[in-house]
């Protein structure tokens, strides 16, 4: 059982296989020290070739703007990006949160009514696969302008893998130690905390890492009907008006954003999962 | 001061499927008094843990009856049963896993820590409490799975190979070692095994059971007291038993092969 989900969350974390003592081991802190270096180094490899190709070949910065016009441009538009920023980081954070609470709620339920599983995950299923380029308007149209409505948007179309993760781990619980806590007195209920929802841990953060690769994108998409401000609005605004420089330096915010949920999804993980962090200590 | 603590009365446990019936226990009769170590032993596929299930009041007999003497927890099982995998949580410390037992009985986490740090050193776990399971040899994990069972004081403990998964010193080490802590404790035990030398070593009665569908074969006394000391393994009793066993369990084994050509 354990192992399993073990397993699962090393193919999405960073760590690889290695056992304690085996000769990695001495090497560990830098091998630490060059998985963050190493994607750094390549983004400052990736950027500088991109400076440069605009450089030398004079390309018009309508259509790519070089980073440092980016940067320059962006510094200047600042407090607008800032605003736009606040915006869409709220709907963002609020999407997540609605989508974190729905998650949980509908794979503890579905995890206790197998009935309800075959009924309600194709739905859920269906919901993903709708369009937010269409569901957006729809819902401006059903509930209004307010934030509201993009919230249960953005929670809606990125619930998905959170629930899927989570239900999966809440059922792939041991049978035998289920049998176990049973002999011992607890309830069903009881089983489900000091059981099911530790063994799911491990595989709902990375359903939960997953979402916050694309939970940003989705927060966008649903300003692009009907917002005041936001990143999607600027970037749309700014591309009507050939401020492509612009609309990348919201990019690259966006961007940011992503990145920083992600790495917060290793914070959770390390927060709630002390001999997951113990074990990998000692690989490490 | 022996009086029978439970007594199994003719049980038999016939599973149903869309492929028809298979019978796995026929006819099963064995007790075990208060203070007794029993074993029962048969080879693999003989419906052992069937037999457990039925034990530990998991599973219905389809006919037969258990009957428990003594006092039990209301609604509670009346034994503690420790099964094949040792089922620690992995996200459980070593002094939480050991109390799990009595914090799902309604026993408060910092009560059930206590009790379960009196009886470290007693299972050889003493500053081990912090650790977590993946931390821990296969012997101590076998150890603490020993004591969450233990340290519920129901009347019966049950043991489902418990040493099945380890290697034969660590396997000894842990049979001599449980030997000592059922004599000093007094506890009254079902062990499942294959293994006949540790049936024979810890037991006061071996039941012996045929294939399937197990019936008792064959039931062995043995009156030395307990603990027995390691010279016991070289007695005319031990050596005697150890081979009718043999000869028993393998020639069940052969007669089932010929059953099945």
């Amino acid at each position: 059982m354990t192992t399993q989900t073990i397993e699962r969350v090393r193919v999405v974390g960073t760590a690889a296989p290695a056992h304690a003592g085996s000769p990695r081991a001495a090497g560990g802190s830098g091998g630490m020290f060059w998985r963050i270096v190493s994607p750094l180094l390549a983004v400052v490899a990736l950027l500088g070739l991109w400076q440069i190709s605009v450089d030398l070949g004079e390309v018009d910065p309508t259509v790519v703007p070089s980073p440092v016009r980016v940067w320059e441009s962006g510094w200047a538009a600042s407090e607008q990006i800032a605003e736009a920023t606040a915006a869409t980081l709220q709907i963002t954070l609020m999407g997540l949160l609605f989508a974190i609470v729905s998650a949980v709620l509908v794979a503890s339920v579905l995890s206790f009514v197998p009935p309800l599983r075959q009924t309600i995950l194709p739905l859920l299923i269906a919901a993903q696969s709708v369009p937010i380029i269409v569901l957006a308007p729809l819902f401006i149209i059903w509930f209004g302008f307010e934030a509201g409505p993009k919230i249960v948007l953005v929670g809606i179309v990125s619930m998905l893998p959170l629930t899927i993760s989570l239900l999966q781990g809440l059922l792939s619980a041991d049978p035998d130690a289920a049998a176990l806590m049973g002999s011992m007195g607890a309830s069903r209920w009881r089983i489900f905390l000091s059981l099911r929802v530790p063994t799911a841990l491990p595989v709902a953060i990375t359903g939960l890492r997953i979402m916050t690769s694309f939970i940003v994108v989705a927060a966008i998409f649903s300003e692009y009907v009907g917002a005041r401000v936001g990143l999607g609005i600027f970037m749309q605004t700014q591309k009507n008006l050939y401020r492509t420089d612009l609309v990348f330096a919201a990019v690259f915010v966006s961007i940011a954003i992503g990145l920083t949920l992600f790495a917060l999804t290793y914070l959770l993980e390390w927060l709630l999962l002390p001999w997951e962090r113990r074990r990998k200590a000692v690989q490490r | 001061m022996t009086r029978p603590l439970m007594e199994v009365d003719g049980i038999s446990k016939t599973y149903t499927s869309r492929l028809g019936e298979t019978k796995v226990l026929d006819n099963i009769s064995l007790h075990v008094d208060e203070g007794e170590f029993v074993s029962v032993i048969g080879p693999s596929g003989s419906g052992k843990s069937t037999l457990f299930s039925i034990l530990a009041e998991q599973l219905a007999p389809t006919s037969g009856e258990v009957r428990f003497h003594g006092d039990r927890d209301r609604g509670a099982p009346f034994s503690a049963y420790m099964p094949q995998k040792d089922l620690l949580m992995p996200w459980l410390t070593v002094q939480d896993n050991a109390s799990l037992g009595l914090v799902l009985g309604g026993m408060r986490r910092r009560e059930a820590r206590m009790r379960i740090a009196e009886l470290l050193p007693t299972f050889r776990l003493a500053g081990r409490e912090k650790a977590y399971p993946f931390e821990l040899s296969g012997g101590m994990r076998q150890r603490v799975a020993l004591l969450r069972t233990v340290v519920q004081e129901r009347p019966l403990l049950l043991l489902d190979e418990p040493f099945g998964a380890l290697d034969y010193l660590t396997r000894t080490e842990l049979q001599l070692w449980l030997a000592d802590l059922c004599a000093q404790q007094g506890l009254s035990v079902v062990l499942i095994t294959h293994d006949i030398p540790e049936a024979l070593f810890l037991s006061d009665r071996v039941y012996v059971l045929s294939n399937r569908p197990a019936t008792v074969r064959m039931v062995l006394e043995q009156p030395a007291a307990r603990p027995r000391p390691l010279s016991y393994l070289e007695t005319d009793q031990f050596t005697r038993d150890e081979r009718r066993l043999l000869a028993e369990l393998t020639e069940s084994g052969k007669r089932h092969l010929t059953d099945a050509a």
